[in-house]
């Protein structure tokens, strides 16, 4: 076991070296750092010396990959590859364009990000299964029809309206709870209600439908009809049958997104202004804060590996017919 | 004379057209290939679904014919006969909806501005609401002529629907009457009752909703602004359908510019096997591991430099506008062609070892004869559901994506690009709601036909469903 363990995070070095590789080849291959200044400094009116002056300040005046200048090992670490992209893998953020240490905001700004994302993933999670239980209970009658149709509709609505709707419905004309904003401690949960409620609303179409296959493929099973045979009755069947063997898929389908949950949501944060990983991402591309889009790619990725690696971890731990290969 | 324009994704959209008609040409020959379309052909849902997306379809399609208009004789400057700007024919049917703009807001239907303004009058200066230039101008005094006018032109528009769609039933039934041996009045009742093996009657249904809905906004936008004006006064109905184009072109061209990639790539590693297999494997599990929304903000940023930094390259804004809009597209494509190709690969792996693929290696057969002849025939299905499911997504994706100003070019009329600009109109007062309800509106018909049909040509194409039931 641990040994596989072993081999799997080893395969994930590889893929990481890959996306740094990308991030360096789209941030200083593509563009130069000349043109990224001439960007920030605004067009055409901008002197050499102030080109140089900023790049200076934000480091990107060495050389691309060898800095011939150098002696030694310089020649390789006093370079833009090496104290930019290199550096990521030893999670050293280093500044953002406009001055601040991007770890310590991320730091910061990932509490609050987990503090709306994990309540719409358990919330969610119990309302979808519950849903879909239902349904798959009342399969073919008009109920579950009805309740399929219903999952089409509400997948077809961009999340936009969710977010729109559910801010002017309860917050503008109920006025049940305040539209935007954030506070700190326990008092940031009034603001976290409707963010949550409409995270959770705008999910449950796409999901119940899915959670509906995943369990209909597993009440169609021999199992299930000799748990029938034997004078279970269709509740049992349901929870003690049915629902532990589906929830294998349902729960390794979640486990690759949990590290992800620390990036928050962008359009939630940012109408909601709350102040976590998705508005920090949003105002750094508004702003266009290379340097800090630049880490959260590679933060992103290096969430996502780590997700599959623990999601192939999870099948192992919960299904005892995979062999570990 | 217009001098015709080929924008780069009018260039692949009319390809996409093409190749689709292709498609329908050779599977019309071939048993196998038709069989399961007959299928969705006689699902009610799908048909319906198909009218709404053919509507959609074909206004997409005219508003991708673009010209340079010719310029009027008395502008004429030597040695240029036409303007730069850049129109499609979808903009010449509707001209004065592009032309007639109001001042500021004006709700849908309107003969006044939504807001106040002070006017001077014989009594001194009063705040009253200004009647539109345009908007309900014919009418002399509106509060009395109003509702009768309207209730003509819908009566009009209603009244030009019906002969329309007789029209067209009666084409249908003279077609049908033809083959069964019937009378024409006798075919065409057929076709209500929806006798026959496909549901003809909800066609002609749908078909009587989308005519009547057409026809009786046509005579009414003749006339009024149907949904009203934006902030800046331009009509949101025009800005809509507009926006069709931009919806479409994102929701097929993504998977098509990627398509070719995906399929070798995946079919290749499939069945190959080895390193070619594990270096694709390692190709797209590292493109697929960067965060989809974080990758196209990259991109886009990355975009937005080289523009600024190469304005010269360029011909206008048109063009600029559109090759963004066809970057949006590869780089949506990037980020959403590694699942089609786990699929296929996943699916390659499983022909290989199948007894009529080792025959044919086993006669000397080429590698890629193997492939062309027995594999790729053999996934085509996957590729046609992933490209039927992938489309509303992809309508959906493009609104977010746009309203974090990732996505489309702020110039290009999007649905997302009209939510960003209404993004604070609901928080006025009184709410300004017929903008957002508009591009709303419009995307969750489109997204909903889609889903619809995407769900029936699945269980048409796959066989694995179609042997469960």
């Amino acid at each position: 076991m641990i040994a596989y363990i072993l081999r799997r995070l080893l395969y994930a070095i590889p893929i990481l070296i890959g996306v740094n590789v990308i991030t360096f080849v789209l941030f200083f291959v593509v563009n130069t750092p000349d043109d990224m200044a001439r960007m920030q400094l605004g067009q055409k009116r901008v002197g050499e010396q102030a080109i140089e002056n900023w790049k200076r300040e934000h480091g990107y005046d060495r050389p691309l990959l060898i800095n011939a200048g150098a002696q030694g090992a310089a020649t390789v670490t006093d370079t833009i590859f090496f104290q930019k992209s290199v550096k990521l893998f030893q999670f050293d953020f280093g500044q953002s364009d406009s001055g601040r240490d991007i770890g310590y905001d991320i730091g910061q700004r990932m509490w609050p990000s987990l503090a709306i994302a994990v309540p719409v993933l358990l919330v969610g999670l119990l309302i979808n299964i519950s849903v879909a239980l239902l349904l798959v209970f009342f399969r073919a009658t008009y109920i579950d029809v009805g309740g399929v149709v219903l999952c089409v509709v509400l997948m077809s609505v961009s999340g936009l309206f969710y977010i729109i709707g559910g801010q002017y419905l309860i917050g503008k004309l109920l006025r049940l709870v305040p539209i935007s904003g954030y506070d700190t401690g326990l008092a940031a949960a009034k603001f976290l209600v409707l963010p949550v409620l409409i995270g959770v609303v705008s999910g449950i179409g796409a999901s119940v439908r899915l959670y509906r296959t995943l369990f209909l493929e597993e009440v169609n099973k021999d199992y299930v009809r000799t748990a029938r045979a034997k004078g279970l009755g269709e509740a049992a069947v349901m929870f003690q049958h049915v629902l532990r063997n589906a929830l294998i898929p349902v729960l390794t389908g979640i486990v690759v997104v949990l590290p992800l949950l620390f990036m928050g949501s962008l359009l939630t944060e940012s109408f909601f202004g709350i102040p976590g990983l998705g508005s920090y991402t949003i105002d750094a591309i508004d702003m266009q804060d290379f340097a800090i889009v630049r880490v959260m790619v590679f933060l992103g990725s290096v969430l996502y590996i780590l997700g599959l690696v623990l999601t192939d971890i999870s099948y192992t731990l919960v299904d005892p017919r995979v062999r570990l290969a | 004379m217009p001098v015709p324009v080929l924008l780069a994704t009018d260039a692949l959209f009319f390809t996409l057209f093409l190749l689709l008609l292709v498609f329908v040409a050779i599977a019309r020959r071939r048993e196998h290939l038709r069989a399961p379309w007959r299928a969705v052909a006689r699902s009610r849902l799908a048909v319906a679904a198909t009218v709404v997306l053919g509507s959609y379809g074909v206004i997409g399609l005219l508003d991708s014919l673009h010209f340079h208009p010719p310029l009027d004789v008395a502008a004429h400057r030597p040695g240029q006969s036409h303007s730069t700007e850049v129109l499609s024919l979808f903009d010449v049917l509707v001209g004065p909806l592009r032309t007639q703009k109001e001042k500021t807001y004006s709700a849908p239907l309107a003969t006044h501005l939504y807001t106040k303004e002070s006017v001077e009058g014989p009594e001194g200066v009063t705040r009253v609401h200004p009647r539109l230039r345009h908007g309900g101008a014919h009418l002399s005094d509106p509060e009395r002529d109003w509702a009768g006018d309207v209730a003509s032109r819908v009566g009009k528009g209603l009244a030009l629907a019906a002969l329309i769609w007789s029209v067209i039933l009666g084409l249908a039934a003279w077609r049908r009457g033809r083959r069964t041996r019937e009378p024409v009045p006798r075919a065409a009742l057929g076709l209500l009752r929806g006798e026959g093996p496909q549901p003809s009657h909800i066609l002609f249904l749908t078909l009587a909703a989308v005519l009547s809905i057409g026809c009786v906004t046509a005579w009414l936008a003749a006339g009024y602004h149907v949904l009203g004006t934006d902030k800046v006064g331009q009509d949101v109905l025009y800005q809509a359908l507009k926006s069709i184009r931009t919806g479409l072109v994102i929701g097929t061209l993504t998977t098509l510019v990627m398509l070719p990639a995906a399929v070798l790539l995946g079919v290749m590693a499939g069945y190959f096997r080895g390193w070619v297999d594990d270096l694709i494997q390692y190709l797209y599990t590292t493109l697929s591991s960067i965060p989809g929304v974080l990758l196209i903000a990259a991109a886009i940023l990355m975009m937005q430099v080289y523009v600024a930094n190469h304005e010269e390259a360029f011909a206008s804004i048109t063009e600029r506008a559109d090759l963004r809009l066809l970057f949006l597209c590869v780089i949506l494509g990037v980020t959403s062609w590694t699942s089609l190709c786990r699929l296929l690969r996943g699916e390659a792996l499983k022909l290989r070892e199948l007894d009529y693929v080792q025959a044919a290696q086993a006669f000397g057969v080429g590698h890629f004869t193997v492939l062309r002849r027995h594999v790729l025939p053999n996934v085509l299905h996957i590729v046609l559901i992933t490209v039927v499911l992938d489309f509303s997504a992809l309508v959906l994706a493009e609104a977010v994506l746009s309203y974090v100003n990732i996505g489309v070019d702020p110039t290009t009329e999007s649905w997302g690009n009209m939510i960003n600009g209404a993004r604070l109109e609901l928080a006025r007062e009184p709410v300004v709601w017929w903008s957002l309800a508009a591009a709303l509106g419009f995307m969750f018909l489109l997204v909903l036909a889609a889903n619809l049909l995407a769900d029936v040509v699945r269980d048409a194409l796959d066989p694995r469903l179609r042997a469960a039931r």
